[in-house]
């Protein structure tokens, strides 16, 4: 992996870019501009990064990925740290490249914490695989809005986005919008999206088995979201299941 | 050990309990039968604090104290199990963590210290080795997967490892094939002692063949019609519940 030079998005964006749709601008507006953190997966190799983001985190990031011919390329986010939190992945897929994100994200409180993927296929055969579980309560916003462009080079596309949001509570808002555009004709992707609830038959099991409801709650929170951490080493799922469990237990 | 008095109870604001009265000693096991309909769920969710079952009138007194003005948790930390007739199925969640967490709570509600790794494995393995449930199915998604009697003996052992008081076990023998229902009985009679008490909730009288209960009582309408030794359920199977109400 090499880094070349950080650029800058220079213009302030408005409610009519799509990719800011469901974003707050003004927040947006105090931490402009943003440099975009190039990121090159060279030809045949493998880039994993984890990403979890605390209150002293930037509240706006844009990564630029570029995943080499037959790289492989793997991000996981757990992003909960502020007031205001967009990640933006922007990756370019050549010939046979894959990558995976799994990404969390809570909000609670005001929070608006927004991830924006845009995943294009320039290549044929490369494969790209999106999970995102989002969790908000209080009146936080989680929004996903999650782009895959197929190029008309990009056959043999494997592209899925999985998109799950569990609300904690009425005032609470979760966003989704994943989106397709495909120019090839022998591509594979399949995405889906689900808003809905804790399940109320699971919560009263694990109460009546003496389990507190707040803790109830985390343990199920915790299971929906851990769907994101899948294909993790043991200890780096561990690591970042304990740092979310402290966050549930902390919005309980 | 329970006390329930005049008990009445709604759902959706319809009346389905109607002034349930019954007494359970420490050391008996009371079996209740009834047709569909009669209130014999709701009686196991009410006493277990299921949102949605509303008492609008009577008393639960559960070991001294009112049952009724505790939440779930603390119901189930006082000492009352629910068998579920259907067990949920809890994606993510492996069991061997959902019991420990169940245990762990309970006992420190109760001022108990908590159970170490090591303890509560060799609990764990005991129970399931004594329900019949393979090991592997502890380490496995709460009851995903698990087939109907599966789904039972899992109650079983989420009974064996937290020791309740009384267990009110709801239909804990439908959809048991022979075998299954020898399991879980065996499990059942485990828990009897003199400090120890259950309810059964039951269609069939098939279950009492194996646990036999102290006493019987026929549940109608949101009411208990009649009370018998453990010869009722014969009888109940011969001649029908209208035939014993009347």
């Amino acid at each position: 992996m090499t880094a070349i030079p950080e650029t800058r998005v220079s213009v302030l964006p408005t409610r009519k870019d799509e990719a800011w749709r469901y974003s707050d601008l003004a927040a947006a507006a105090r931490h402009w501009p943003v440099a975009v953190e190039p990121v090159v997966v060279p030809a045949g190799e493998t880039h994993a990064q984890i990403i979890v983001t605390d209150a002293a985190s930037p509240a706006i990031r844009h990564l630029a990925i570029n995943v080499g011919a037959g790289a492989a390329c793997r991000y996981t986010i757990i992003d909960n740290g502020r007031d205001y939190g967009r990640i933006a992945l922007d990756v370019t897929l050549h010939d046979g490249a894959d990558f995976q994100l799994g990404c969390v994200l809570i909000g609670h409180g005001e929070q608006k914490i927004e991830l924006v993927t845009t995943v294009r296929h320039v290549g044929p055969n490369a494969s790209s695989r999106q999970i995102v579980r989002a969790v908000a309560g209080g009146a936080a916003t989680t929004s996903y809005l999650g782009q895959v462009a197929v190029a008309r080079e990009g056959q043999k596309t494997d592209a899925s986005q999985s998109f799950k949001a569990i609300l904690l509570n009425r005032g609470a808002t979760a966003n989704a919008k994943p989106e397709l555009e495909i120019f090839a004709d022998d591509v594979k992707c399949a995405h889906g999206a689900a808003i809905g609830e804790l399940d109320r038959q699971a919560l009263f099991y694990l109460v009546s088995r003496g389990i507190p409801p707040e803790q109830a709650r985390a343990l199920l929170t915790r299971a929906f979201l851990s769907d994101a951490l899948g294909g993790l080493d043991e200890d780096a799922a561990a690591a970042l299941e304990a740092g979310i469990t402290a966050r549930l237990e902390a919005m309980a | 050990m329970l006390i329930i008095d005049n008990l009445h109870a709604e759902v959706d604001g319809k009346p389905i309990l109607k002034g349930l009265s019954l007494t359970v000693n420490a050391g008996e096991v009371h079996a209740i039968m009834g047709p569909n309909g009669a209130g014999k769920s709701t009686l196991s969710y009410v006493l277990a604090g299921r949102d949605g079952y509303d008492v609008t009138g009577g008393s639960v007194s559960f070991r001294g104290e009112d049952l009724l003005a505790k939440a779930p948790h603390e119901r189930a930390t006082a000492g009352l199990f629910l068998g579920l007739q259907y067990p949920v199925e809890i994606p993510g969640v492996s069991n061997l963590l959902f019991l420990r967490t169940a245990l762990n709570a309970q006992r420190t509600l109760r001022g108990e210290p908590e159970a170490s790794g090591a303890e509560f494995m060799k609990l764990a393995k005991a129970a399931a080795e004594k329900l019949g449930l393979p090991f592997d199915m502890m380490k496995r998604a709460v009851n995903q997967g698990f087939s109907g009697g599966e789904k039972k003996r899992n109650e079983m052992v989420q009974m064996h490892i937290l020791q309740p008081w009384l267990a009110v076990l709801d239909e804990t023998d439908s959809g048991l094939d022979i075998d299954a229902l020898r399991v879980v009985s065996d499990g059942i009679n485990a828990m009897r002692g003199p400090d120890h008490a259950a309810l059964l909730i039951t269609h069939y009288q098939r279950l009492l063949d194996y646990v036999v209960p102290d006493h019987i009582h026929v549940l109608m309408d949101g009411r208990i019609v009649h009370s018998g030794g453990p010869e009722l359920a014969h009888k109940l199977e011969a001649e029908g519940y209208s035939a014993i109400a009347a």
